[in-house]
């Protein structure tokens, strides 16, 4: 089997080192996301998820222990090589799309190849073009995206995700912001990816019904992993 | 979007194109204050060249005199005798001593562009019942053409300067009652007299001037004044007219006779010229602080505004520096294009403050000079103030916490 897309290993975070009012938010996490897996990422409010995800998405860095993407150990990295890294091995989805709302919908699909490439190339909006297709999204390409309705907001955000072929897609409450058949279509559109693609996937979410519908939940309250589990419903369907 | 351009120019032109009105407003802010500085500086520009060469049209850049006679006590120091008064010298006309060596002295000089030795001194001119007093000025005229346009000035006849011609101004013309061809009498104070033809008449744009100087051939000059061989001045122009002051005080040194340089003979005029100078140094750098003002805090706005977006870059791979530069590029950007709106703003107000303020008689009050070099330096200028004004607002994007703008 190939190296795992992940690895977390006794991976801590506190916030205010050093001082008298120091928490521990995550107390030492070990966790292993191989390629293709399709992974929810469940826990209430506070338990710590948005933390971890910044870890994991390279936007912040453990206070201790160590993360390996793809193989490489992040915490020997400098920022600029973590931007990079950030840039190339990571696709976010975000609860609030965020897309640039200066561009349109192509632009904005191409703009993760952009900020690597430094300059617009024909072979990044070909890349755009192609993914507008797969998430159906061609008739707006030319769309000031805040034109574009929620739903359709969220495809192109997913779309961004994927333009320059991450390792792992993290996805922070993807359809949180959308109605059921837009959150369906969004989550169908990611489930497609995993398949087709073997793309990684962490998906934070509050919604059971998304949850029950990853290969894999994992459970972190309080800063610690509670439960890990395949998701036994997934894989009978799939069988 | 353009392919050969990068992320930076390409994100920088669109948000400003996308925040429209904040945009339009702060480059409407640049356009009036480099408008203001660039009306400023093309006015005073042309009010001062103007005035300047007014007073070296008739006057050369630095003139050698005798230096002042004065009255030496013979029993100066003596501690028994106290005087109680010296009796001031009076100065009379005279030539400057051992002038053909100190002319050969400046002719060598590298600084010196021509020399031209003249006599100067008064006289009566008269006609008929008609007299006025005026100021011979003997001339060599081949040489003292070359350092003041006297044919250039001539409004009627010729400039021609035989032994027995004269060539004087239009008002004093007016006043004797003569013209070109004319003969009019002229009485030096030590009694010489000579009759003269007119032979053109000058017009140097200063009433004194004209109604006074009356010029001749240097030896009807030097028999007229009583100073055959003499030379009571040598007029002087130099490479760099500013530097005439110094390159006087140098010529005095070396050569032992007085040295005044038109600097000096209008000191009045460079007083005002400074004072000008600097209230015009001041407006501009205020009018440039008010404009990086207004442009630190559009962008500091927009900062602000565009924090979550900024942090959706950061995630997306988006370095500091590329942050950076997208807002350092806004600011360079507003301050060139108000620049440039400002430039034509500013020489339009001049052509027309040019062609609506008028003397009287419809002629211009002063001849427009347009140094073209402005513009283009105000555009630097503005340019690179947008910059600088950036740097703030550039440093606060790029150090943005991806993490505290997502959330937050």
């Amino acid at each position: 089997m190939a190296d795992p897309v992940l690895v977390l290993d006794q991976v801590k975070k506190s916030y205010a080192v050093g001082t008298a009012v120091e928490v521990e938010v995550l107390h030492g996490l070990d966790l292993r996301l191989e390629q293709g897996e399709f992974v929810a990422l469940i826990g209430p409010s506070g338990s710590g998820k948005s933390t971890l995800l910044n870890l994991i998405g390279l936007l912040d860095r453990p206070t201790s222990g160590r993360l390996v993407l793809h193989g490489e150990d992040t915490t020997t990295l400098d920022d600029a090589e973590l931007t990079r890294l950030r840039g190339r091995a990571i696709g976010f989805v975000f609860q609030y799309h965020y897309l640039i709302s200066a561009f349109t919908a192509v632009e904005n699909v191409a703009m993760p190849m952009l900020l690597d490439r430094g300059f617009p190339t024909d072979a990044m909006f070909a890349r755009a073009d192609e993914l507008l297709a797969q998430f159906h999204l061609s008739q707006w390409r030319d769309q000031p995206v805040a034109q574009l309705s929620g739903g359709q907001q969220q495809r192109v955000a997913i779309a961004r995700a994927l333009a320059m072929n991450p390792a792992l897609v993290l996805a922070d409450e993807p359809t949180g912001n959308l109605d059921t058949r837009s959150a369906d279509r969004a989550f169908d559109l990611m489930r497609e990816i995993n398949e087709v693609h073997r793309t990684t996937f962490l998906v934070v979410t509050h919604d059971p019904r998304l949850a029950r519908r990853c290969d894999r939940i994992v459970e972190l309250i309080d800063g610690r992993f509670t439960a890990d589990r395949p998701n036994v419903a997934v894989r009978e369907e799939a069988v | 979007m353009r392919r050969w351009l990068p992320f930076e120019w390409i994100a920088a032109i669109r948000f400003l194109l996308e925040g429209r009105m904040q945009s339009l407003f702060i480059v409407a802010g640049v356009t009036i204050g480099v408008g203001v500085i660039v009306f400023m500086s093309a006015m005073l520009e042309s009010m001062t060249s103007n005035m300047m060469r007014r007073i070296l049209n008739s006057q050369p850049h630095i003139s050698m005199v005798p230096p002042d006679e004065v009255a030496r006590p013979l029993r100066d120091g003596d501690p028994a005798l106290n005087l109680g008064t010296v009796q001031r010298r009076t100065q009379r006309t005279r030539s400057i001593d051992q002038w053909q060596a100190v002319r050969v002295d400046l002719e060598r000089n590298p600084e010196i562009t021509h020399v031209a030795p003249v006599v100067t001194g008064s006289a009566l001119a008269s006609r008929g019942v008609a007299s006025r007093s005026v100021n011979v000025i003997g001339i060599e005229p081949e040489r003292y053409f070359a350092i003041i346009d006297l044919p250039g000035a001539v409004v009627d006849g010729q400039p021609r300067l035989a032994p027995e011609d004269v060539v004087l101004g239009t008002d004093l013309a007016k006043e004797l009652g003569v013209e070109v061809g004319d003969k009019v009498r002229f009485t030096a104070a030590t009694g010489t007299m000579m009759t003269l033809t007119i032979s053109g008449l000058f017009d140097l744009g200063h009433r004194f001037t004209n109604l006074r100087n009356v010029y001749v051939a240097l030896r009807t000059g030097q028999a007229l004044l009583g100073l055959i061989g003499g030379s009571t001045s040598i007029e002087v122009t130099v490479d760099d007219v500013y530097a005439a002051e110094d390159v006087a005080q140098v010529l005095q040194a070396t050569t032992g006779v007085g040295a005044d340089s038109w600097i000096k003979t209008n000191a009045q005029f460079f007083n005002v010229m400074n004072i000008q100078s600097i209230s015009n140094t001041t407006i501009r750098l205020l009018v440039g602080l008010s404009v990086a003002f207004g442009i630190a805090s559009v962008l500091i706005v927009s900062v602000v505004q565009r924090s979550k977006e900024i942090g959706i870059l950061r995630a997306m791979g988006a370095s500091r520096g590329q942050m950076l530069r997208v807002f350092l590029i806004q600011g360079g950007v507003l301050g060139l294009i108000g620049s440039i709106f400002g430039s034509s703003l500013g020489l339009v107000a001049i052509w027309g403050f040019h062609a609506i303020a008028r003397n009287p008689d419809g002629s211009e009050f002063f001849p427009l000079i347009i140094d073209w070099w402005l513009p283009v330096t105000a555009a630097i200028m503005a340019t690179a103030t947008g910059v600088v004004a950036a740097v703030t607002p550039a440093l606060r994007a790029a150090r943005l916490d991806p993490v505290v703008a997502i959330r937050g």
